[in-house]
């Protein structure tokens, strides 16, 4: 069981009151209607799925009932930073693993 | 029986104190504070069962939890019989009943034991080459047969009547493991007043200390320290001390599971105690203290009663006061061994002889060996075995050649060496590295705030444990920020050294004999078994153990993998490192589903949702059916009617006169604000803005992909207001889609969303006569059809209470559904149904909902849709807003494949026979002559005999179904072809004139 930082509870809080909920920082498209074929395959079905650092949206379902995101570590299962939505993917270069 | 084996001078426990006890309904003395295997042990039995494949005489081999033999079952009632059960760690109690496993007709004699014979055959892989054919023989003979002879416990038959509880505990420092290291290293985290738990799998905490009789720490015998120290432990409000209780998963942050066991080892446990305790500890530091564990020699039929592990026999004579034989000798290729033979020696038992594989042993311990009178044979090996159900004779060799020569014995003693226990520590993710000299993995890269200290780490002597326990649990403490200056200092001064050792096959054992050298004894598989592996092919140290089920019985390998790899590795040519190690998984030991259940189970497994009108419905003899978490009423059968006869009526009567029916679990969300109905054109492809204030329509929720996710009726009370329904199932992840698009993709937009599925009570009225019954109830509101018309929605008080009144029919009847507060609900029920006695209505079910909603080809998300189904396969066009220009799914909708023929489409299926009801989830074909596997078209998604039709009804998902209408098709059933004529959707009033009728 993980242990979560809720960014707009500002505590640490157990996995169950949280879900998972995809990818960050794909933001829908504005013009989702002239999207091509392919560029709505890359834009809707395509994830990026890493090893190590992924970008991740939570929600605190049964807490604040925010979605937020996230940098977890999937090897560790460590979350390096949880941030409010609409703040600007956080610079963790220096943190990826040199593997 | 005489406890003729109990050495009154030796061991802790009281010898006045004794209990009785039975094993295979022999009866049997021991002394309060044995485990099983001791009390076996003092009465001189070591036969304690049959091994898994060959049936083969087995004794205990240890002392501890690694036991990979000596298992049996305990019974204390019926429903009380607990299979598997590891005598070493069994605590006695007066009254205990034990019973041999996987032996018939007795332990002694065992008819099973022919296997063993065969047992050239049965090498590794023999399963999976021999029981090939003919095919269809392994599920009627092979499989039955090789399960009942193969085995070990067997399961009780009855519900296990005892109860388990759960507790959730933090704290700044865990530790596992209670002997030398753990107490250390709990003292100082305590002293630093961090919050600490010690846990210990065994009733009395020490470890080792408990056989090490050279062990002295802080000036005092070891044993004498660990209780000291945990007496003081217990004393602190900032420790919790827990025994009996095994750490047995390590997961993610910091969280370990630990079960407690708290009345196997009482005579008589109060029928409200907890048989267990589940543990979930989430610690910000773990010290892991979980020492080693010895592993045996693999020589010849190294697997007779009375061959035991040397630190077994130190701690039945050091601390249980039992000597294991009489005339004993000792196998080993390391030094810890010396001093079980030089304890048993002193304590006056026979010990003829040491064995050692290595050619020149020296040091102090070799040297009182050979000061006591034992002889060392330097430079020999094992190489056989003699004894039927005890050991009586053993060979000996020089490594390098010479003469043969026998011993005899009835004990013998062996250690290759030490395996630290990195379990937990693997499980928390750490790397494993191996250290190379002593050929052994230790942990290496932590992942997790964890340290290991002692045995576990590698540290061998007693001192330098002791040292690093107690810097461990300072520093553990300091990290979370415990800030007393009291620092523990103390010392061990004498200690025993566990290092060196060796692993793989001893000389007798080695490539090309045709022993049965034992590697894994839970398991039966041998040296030569796990060459075999490699010889066939595998190369991964994942195959060999999957191929010969190494390590993989419920001891996972405790004893056993070092040597398995190293045999592996031997053949293969490789350093162990590169031949790898097999995944350690929680957990640890085996822990009862009962533990990890907990109150979970029968009605608490999951929460039971029902409606206010729940009772009324039971008052009136429904029958209920589960929806999801909901409790439904399913149909309300009246004298004696079965199921068929009751939907048939109730189908009838709400057609002819009305049905009520308690439609409370509908989803309803609260959609507010400025914006609401900017928000709906987005979420819903149906247009909204022009929807007026008192007027519903029923919406067409898509996901991005363009597939349907859920509907309903939608009615808009305010320009800024709308109450959504939902289907009973989706609402949570319909407010959740709606929560997600509101807050990260239209944050701008002025909406509130409220779930208020629970705020509302809703009865629905159906049928010709719904507005004469509810209209006495209803105030303020006009219900007439010029005012009210279909699909509409008001807000008033009915029967009193504020109600909002929807006009809405999902029967195609004239319909009502009256929304008042859930408080309210059974009273407003109660009146409307007293009114509808006067015109002959009836209360029904979700089983008539679903019909009278098929008769009219109304879809229910989950049953005609599959998250694979668009608005236009559903034959829902005429609700996608044609001049919007975005809403969910808008791009989806245009995806090639969505827009391609030959997609399945939505129609009704009426049987050429009218009698025949087709199964749901039938497939249907074109042609029923085709070679089988034929092309499957589409399938039944709703299928019911329909009473208002005079025939069954169906509805299908068919490849370009609108363009078939009129064909005949086939549903191809185990006994015989249903012919189907291809119709609409809509099998009853086709023009909709009732919904005013």
């Amino acid at each position: 069981m993980l242990l979560i930082h809720c960014p707009y509870c500002e505590e640490e809080r157990p996995e169950p009151e949280f879900r998972h909920a995809g990818e960050a920082h794909i933001a829908r498209a504005e013009n989702i209607t002239e999207l091509s074929d392919e560029e709505f395959e890359r834009h809707f079905f395509i994830r990026s799925n890493p090893k190590g650092i992924a970008f991740e949206r939570w929600r605190h379902m049964h807490g604040c009932a925010r979605f937020f995101n996230a940098a977890r570590d999937t090897l560790s299962d460590k979350f390096l930073v949880t941030y409010k939505i609409g703040t600007p993917k956080p610079d963790l270069s220096g943190e990826i693993r040199r593997k | 029986m005489t406890q003729a084996f109990r050495i009154p001078s030796a061991g802790r426990l009281d010898t006045g104190r004794t209990l009785d006890f039975t094993f295979d309904g022999k009866s049997f003395t021991g002394l309060e504070g044995d485990t099983l295997a001791s009390a076996l042990l003092a009465n001189g039995v070591h036969l304690t069962g049959r091994s898994f494949k060959y049936h083969r005489p087995r004794g205990i081999l240890s002392a501890g939890a690694e036991e990979p033999n000596a298992l049996v079952g305990i019974h204390r009632d019926e429903a009380r019989r607990t299979p598997n059960v590891r005598t070493t760690i069994q605590e006695l109690y007066a009254g205990l009943t034990a019973v041999s496993q996987n032996r018939w007709p007795s332990l002694s004699f065992d008819v099973g034991a022919i296997s063993n014979l065969g047992a050239p055959f049965f090498s590794a892989g023999f399963y999976y080459k021999t029981f090939m054919w003919p095919r269809a023989a392994w599920e009627r003979l092979y499989e039955p047969v090789i399960r009942r002879t193969a085995g070990l416990g067997v399961a009780p038959d009855k519900p296990d009547p005892d109860h388990y509880s759960n507790r959730f505990a933090h704290c700044d420092v865990l530790v596992i493991g209670g002997g030398a290291a753990g107490l250390a290293a709990a003292l100082a985290a305590a002293e630093k007043g961090a919050s600490v738990i010690i846990a210990d799998e065994q009733a009395a905490l020490g470890g080792s200390l408990r056989f090490e009789s050279g062990a002295e720490i802080d000036g005092r015998p070891g044993w004498e320290w660990a209780q000291e120290t945990k007496t003081a432990l217990r004393a602190r409000d900032n420790v919790r001390v827990l025994t009996r209780t095994t750490g047995f998963g390590y997961y993610a942050h910091n969280m370990l599971g630990l079960v407690e066991r708290l009345t196997d080892h009482l005579a008589e446990p109060s029928p409200e105690a907890p048989r267990e305790r589940l543990w979930q500890v989430r610690a910000k530091r773990v010290v892991l203290a979980t020492g080693a564990i010895e592993r045996h020699m693999v020589f010849p039929d190294n697997d007779r009663p009375g061959v035991m592990l040397a630190s077994a026999a130190r701690t039945y004579l050091n601390h249980y006061g039992v000597a294991v034989g009489r005339k004993v000798s000792v196998y080993t290729a390391e030094d810890s061994a010396y001093a079980a033979a030089i304890d048993l020696k002193k304590s006056g038992t026979d010990v003829l002889a040491i064995v050692d594989l290595r050619t020149d042993p020296e040091g102090a311990l070799v040297e009182q060996a050979r000061s006591l009178g034992i002889d060392v044979f330097a430079g020999h090996a094992v190489t056989g075995t003699e004894g039927r159900l005890r050991v009586r004779r053993v060979s000996i060799s020089p490594v390098s050649g010479g003469p043969r020569r026998e011993l005899e014995i009835d004990t013998l003693l062996t250690s290759s060496g030490w395996t630290p226990a990195v379990h937990l520590f693997s499980q928390s993710r750490g790397k494993l590295a191996f250290d190379e000299e002593n050929q052994r993995f230790l942990p290496g890269e932590y992942v997790q705030d964890a340290v290991s200290v002692g045995a576990c780490n590698g540290t061998s002597d007693l001192a330098e444990t002791v040292a690093e326990s107690l810097r461990a649990g300072e520093t553990a403490a300091k990290e979370t920020g415990a800030k007393k200056r009291k620092t523990v200092k103390f010392e061990a001064q004498a200690s025993e050294d566990w290092s060196s050792g060796m692993a793989g096959a001893a000389p007798g054992a080695k490539s090309g004999s045709k022993a049965m050298a034992f590697v894994d004894f839970q398991h039966d598989v041998t040296a030569k078994d796990i060459r075999q592996a490699v010889r066939e092919g595998m190369r991964s140290i994942e195959h060999v153990k999957r191929f010969t089920t190494t390590g993989m019985a419920t001891d996972q390998g405790k004893t056993s993998n070092i040597h398995g790899l190293a045999i592996a590795s031997e053949m293969l040519g490789k350093p162990i490192p590169q031949v790898g190690l097999t995944t350690f998984r929680s957990p640890y030991t085996p822990v009862t589903f009962g533990a990890l259940v907990g109150h979970g189970r029968g009605k608490l497994f999951e929460p039971t949702r029902r409606t206010p009108i729940h009772s009324w419905a039971e008052a009136h003899g429904a029958a209920f059916e589960p929806v999801g978490q909901w409790e439904r009423a399913w149909y309300f059968p009246q004298n004696g009617e079965d199921m068929h006869a009751a939907v048939a009526r109730e189908c009838h009567t709400t057609r002819q006169a009305a049905g009520i029916f308690d439609a409370t679990t509908l989803g309803k969300i609260e959609v507010v604000g400025p914006d609401a109905a900017r928000f709906m054109e987005l979420m819903y492809t149906n247009p909204w803005q022009k929807l007026a204030v008192g007027r519903c329509r029923y919406g067409v929720m898509l996901r991005e992909d363009g597939f349907i996710y859920d509907d309903g009726v939608v009615g808009r009370l305010a320009e800024d207001r709308f109450h959504v329904t939902t289907t009973t199932g989706g609402a949570p992840r319909v407010l959740n889609h709606m929560e997600d698009y509101l807050q990260t993709e239209f944050p701008e937009l002025k909406v509130w969303l409220t779930s208020t599925s629970e705020q509302w009570a809703v009865i629905a009225v159906q049928g010709p006569k719904s507005r004469d019954i509810i209209a006495p109830f209803v105030e303020d509101i006009d219900i007439s059809d010029e005012a009210m018309p279909h699909m509409s929605v008001r807000e008033g008080r009915v029967c009193g209470v504020p109600a909002r009144l929807f006009r809405l029919s999902f029967t195609g009847e004239r319909g009502f559904e009256i929304n008042v507060p859930a408080d309210y609900g059974l009273s407003v029920w109660e009146a409307v149904w007293a009114e509808g006695q006067k015109y002959g209505a009836c209360a029904y079910g979700t089983e008539t909902m679903h019909v009278l909603r098929a008769e009219k080809g109304l879809i229910i998300i989950g049953q005609e849709t599959d998250g694979t189904v668009t608005p236009d396969d559903a034959g829902l066009n005429w609700a996608i807003g044609k001049k919007k220009t975005d809403f969910v799914g808008i791009r989806g909708l245009q995806r090639p494949d969505l827009v391609a023929k030959g997609r399945k489409q939505l129609v009704g299926l009426k049987t050429t026979d009218p009698k025949t009801v087709l199964e749901e989830g039938a497939q249907v074909v074109a042609d029923p002559d085709q070679p089988v596997p034929m092309k499957m078209i589409g399938h039944v998604t709703s299928s019911y005999w329909s009473e208002n039709c005079g025939h069954s009804i169906a509805l299908a998902l068919i490849e370009d179904g609108r363009e078939r209408m009129g064909e005949k098709l086939f549903v191809p059933m185990p006994d015989g072809v249903i012919e189907v004529e291809v119709t609409s959707t809509v099998f009853f009033d086709p023009d909709g004139e009732r919904t005013n009728g």
